[in-house]
């Protein structure tokens, strides 16, 4: 198909402002939801959803959350394992003390409970920056973990302090199979991505890109840094509640505190630097890398016969990984993203250099 | 220059300003005022104090001592924020853009203040929101039109040449639609070409919207030409107050410029 918008000329401001003014994009993106949506549960196999699929769009919508914080408004956070957690736990609760509640509302008030403890341990983000912030929030991980794992009231006092979700039920209808979760989680994800876009292209995204790349400046023109800040710190914190109530409801089922450590914190972080910090797009790109490579990097050796041991696989992905971050942070900070739209713009001129 | 809106009351008044940074005097207790319409320049040496008596007057700097009547209201300091809200906008000495935002965007941020639309809406992108991004879209583009900028539109400013991040600069300070406009050496490091361009918007925003304009300058050429009045200062004195024909007849200023290269 050849990618060209000549000949497409945008007659209202209300067009160029579309979220995809070219028409090519506009196709492309009906093709992969109708993929999506019709193709994919037609087609996938068990494996495929829960392994991957699913995994995948749960992360998706956690890289949503903290791509807000850290890509447009520039507030680093080591901290979203911890409001991951909270989400988990909130949602644990609520639907336990509250069973007739919908689960729908279940999760929108675990995200709620995240946007609340997301804006508490984003008021430090007022005063210190950078290092520092990180290190806050990575106090904010610490006790987040330690609050779940040691005060008995958030694990319902059971013994082992590992806690199981309710059964899915949506409307008297429940949800058990593969396919009803991923498509779960395909329209919450959906409709995460949609609104997340809606918030960035509109006032709250500039003023948080105006904080992240010139705070005076941004202060100078009005914006005001408390506002700014700390609705970034609640609306990622409220995504990645909600993103953490569906990983332990939809993807573990069952779960204990470890399931929201630092280590999840830091492989969230690289989702968004991989797949491009400031994009929406980028952090699909990014939570689709990171879910598939260890399974990449487990099937393909053996099917060449190179069996790897799993100990030598995980030492690799950390090599990878790591030589992949500084990769991206020294050459491209906006990540895969940003291959992306190069690769559109040559093809926009092809075959033409300029 | 015959201009469309005559020179007014009183807008802005700084009386008897002290400012200092530890042992450094900024400035020392300066007074003068700034009149409806009018071009206002304050020239002086480097470090007379230029920049940071624009600081005190959009709130970025708290200064220890005297007061700032702006509409008739007296305060003696406020938040930058604040500032903002009542109508003042500034540009910078060293370029202040979003570097990772499109000369759009940096544009319609300037239109920050203006926007009130409900976040349930812009979350759904439908509604008032949707109506309000247009119409400042709208509003933005002729500014954008005005300053002769359409190309780069859509590219991030990180990537324009120094002369065209000035001019996008003073595009998002005047997005707010500002009552008074502080512009810290606009031409600065401009080719001839570029500061003609520049005066020329600054003439041109000056009489078509009537905005007021406070402007330091170190081409003596362009001070002369644009400006209706000169504040000098001097190790963070005023020393001189007036026509520019007058402050360049005055010795105290013949002095303070000698052997002081530009
Ligand atoms: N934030 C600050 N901290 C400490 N000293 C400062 C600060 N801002 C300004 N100064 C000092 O105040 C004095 C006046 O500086 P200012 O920037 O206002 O001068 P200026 O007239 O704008 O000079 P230039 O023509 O070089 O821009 C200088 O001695 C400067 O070092
Ligand atoms: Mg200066």
């Amino acid at each position: 198909m050849i990618y060209r918008e000549a000949g497409q000329f945008k007659t209202t401001y209300r067009a160029d402002q579309a979220v995809f003014p070219i028409l090519q994009d506009r196709i492309a993106i009906l093709l992969i939801l109708a993929v999506a949506f019709i193709g994919v549960p037609a087609l996938a196999s068990d494996y495929l959803f829960l392994a991957i699929l699913i995994p995948f769009l749960i992360l998706s919508m956690a890289a949503i959350g903290l791509n807000i914080l850290v890509g447009y408004c520039g507030q680093i956070s080591l901290g979203t394992g911890g409001f991951m957690a909270v989400g988990a736990y909130a949602a644990y609760n609520i639907a336990l003390r509250v069973p007739e509640l919908n689960l729908l509302i279940v999760f929108l008030l675990a995200g709620g409970c995240a946007a609340l403890v997301g804006v508490l341990f984003g008021i430090p983000s007022l005063r210190i920056k950078g290092f520092y912030l990180a290190v806050a929030t990575l106090a904010a991980q610490f006790f987040l973990d330690w609050l779940f794992s040691r005060v008995g009231w958030f694990t319902n006092y059971t013994a082992s302090g590992s806690v199981t979700a309710p059964q899915l039920k949506f409307f008297g209808y429940i949800v058990h199979a593969p396919t009803g979760k991923y498509l779960l989680c395909l329209c919450l994800v959906t409709v995460a991505a949609v609104v997340a876009k809606n918030l960035v292209r509109g006032r709250l995204g500039r003023s948080w890109m105006a904080i992240r790349d010139m705070d005076i400046a941004a202060e100078i023109i009005g914006i005001r840094p408390l506002q700014a800040k700390l609705s970034a710190f609640a609306v990622s914190s409220f995504f990645i509640g909600v993103s953490g109530a569906l990983w332990a409801f939809v993807y573990l089922e069952s779960w204990e505190p470890l399931a929201f450590d630092i280590n999840r914190s830091f492989s969230l972080l690289f989702m968004v630097i991989i797949g491009g910090l400031g994009s929406i797009l980028g952090c699909f790109l990014g939570a689709a890398f990171i879910t598939i490579m260890p399974i990449f990097l487990n099937q393909v050796p053996a099917a060449l016969g190179i069996p790897l041991s799993t100990a030598t696989v995980s030492h690799l992905e950390f090599m990878i990984f790591g030589a992949l971050i500084v990769f991206f942070l020294i050459v491209e900070p906006h990540g895969l993203a940003r291959l992306w739209a190069i690769g559109k713009q040559k093809l926009r001129l092809w075959p033409f250099p300029h | 220059m015959q201009r469309t809106r005559p020179v007014g009351d009183v807008l802005l008044k700084v009386d008897d300003i002290t400012l200092s940074f530890g042992g450094v005097q900024a400035l020392s207790g300066v007074s003068f005022d700034i009149r409806k319409h009018e071009i206002r320049a304050i020239i002086g040496p480097n470090g007379a104090g230029k920049s940071s008596m624009l600081n005190v007057i959009n709130g970025f700097y708290h200064p220890q001592q005297g007061q700032i009547t702006f509409k008739g209201q007296t305060r003696k300091q406020m938040r930058p924020h604040e500032a903002a809200a009542q109508g003042i906008a500034r540009t910078f000495q060293n370029i202040a853009l979003f570097r990772g935002m499109s000369t759009l965007d940096n544009i319609m941020t300037g239109r920050l203040l203006k926007m009130r639309s409900n976040f349930l809406f812009q979350l759904a992108w439908t509604g008032p929101a949707e109506q309000e991004e247009t119409r400042h879209r709208e509003f933005v583009e002729h500014i954008i039109d005005f300053l002769e900028i359409q190309s780069i539109r859509k590219t991030p400013v990180g990537q324009l040449p120094y002369g065209l991040q000035k001019r996008v600069e003073l595009g998002r300070a005047l997005a707010a639609e500002p009552e008074l406009l502080l512009l810290d050496e606009p031409m600065a490091g401009m080719n001839v070409e570029e500061k003609e361009d520049m005066c020329r918007f600054i003439l041109d925003v000056n009489d078509e919207f009537g905005t007021t304009i406070a402007l330091i300058e170190h081409d003596m050429g362009v001070v002369m030409d644009l400006s209706d009045r000169v504040v000098v200062l001097d190790y963070g004195r005023k020393i001189a107050d007036g026509t520019p024909d007058h402050v360049r007849g005055e010795q105290k200023v013949i002095d303070a410029y000698l052997g002081v290269s530009h």
